[in-house]
């Protein structure tokens, strides 16, 4: 699977897509595993307003990933 | 319905000749065109980041709506994203509909949507360094105009 960071997510941490093979199984262990290996992104990850995107979809609250699929982490969007 | 996405300029009077041409029906056009500000020496650069395949999905999703409430004939609109000097045009909006009224209010709803809702992310480059700009107060009242059961 495919982790996108974008906006200031993307310079917290360091990084703007991984690749993680297998994926955990869902959108919590996916958290989980991000902020164990670095605390300033979780936090950032759980901060207002940001959205989830799994396969270009918006999804709240939790959600089964599988391998192949791209998840994309949206900090407040701002257009114009 | 047209959404599209450039990493270079664009020529907004040459768009609005195109989204003219042929309407015998529409009575009315509105456009807005949004240019990057210098903010008096501030802002060197903008920064906007978009996220390919979904970015125009949603702006796409934004134009039906507003079709349909407005009852638009056509709509346009062209975003930048990538690196864009002040004075450049950043973002286009376009609505055709058979009055004024209509036109008018589509456009606005639009650009209030693209402010807030649009899939961009935009970082100011300047002296003082980078940072990430987010909607504002008065953005998120914008928007929210649109939300509650008055207007069309």
């Amino acid at each position: 699977m495919r982790v996108l960071l974008f906006g200031r997510l993307a310079d917290i941490a360091g990084w703007r897509e991984r690749t993680l093979d297998p994926p955990p199984a869902t959108l919590a262990a996916l958290r989980a595993r991000l902020a164990d290996a670095d605390a300033a992104l979780g936090e950032a990850l759980s901060g207002k307003g940001v959205q989830v995107a799994v396969d270009k979809e918006i999804v709240r609250g939790e959600a089964q990933l599988r391998r192949g699929c791209e998840v994309a982490f949206l900090p407040p969007m701002s257009g114009g | 319905m047209s959404v599209r996405l450039t990493t270079g300029p664009f020529e907004p009077g040459a768009d609005l000749t195109r989204f003219c041409a042929g309407r015998t029906e529409s009575g009315a056009v509105a456009s807005f065109v949004g240019l990057a500000r210098a903010e008096a020496g501030a802002a060197t650069a903008l920064e906007l980041e978009a996220y390919p395949g979904f970015t125009e999905v949603e702006i796409g999703r934004m134009v039906a709506r507003a079709t349909e409430r407005f009852g638009l004939h056509d709509a346009l609109v062209i975003h930048r994203h990538g690196a864009i000097a002040p004075g450049e045009p950043i973002v286009m909006v376009a609505t055709a509909a058979a009055h004024r009224r209509e036109a008018f209010e589509a456009c606005d709803y639009l650009m209030d949507y693209l402010k807030s809702r649009a899939p961009f992310w935009k970082k100011e480059h300047g002296p003082a360094g980078a940072r990430w700009i987010e909607p504002t107060a008065r953005d998120l009242d914008d928007v929210a105009r649109w939300d509650g059961g008055s207007g069309p």
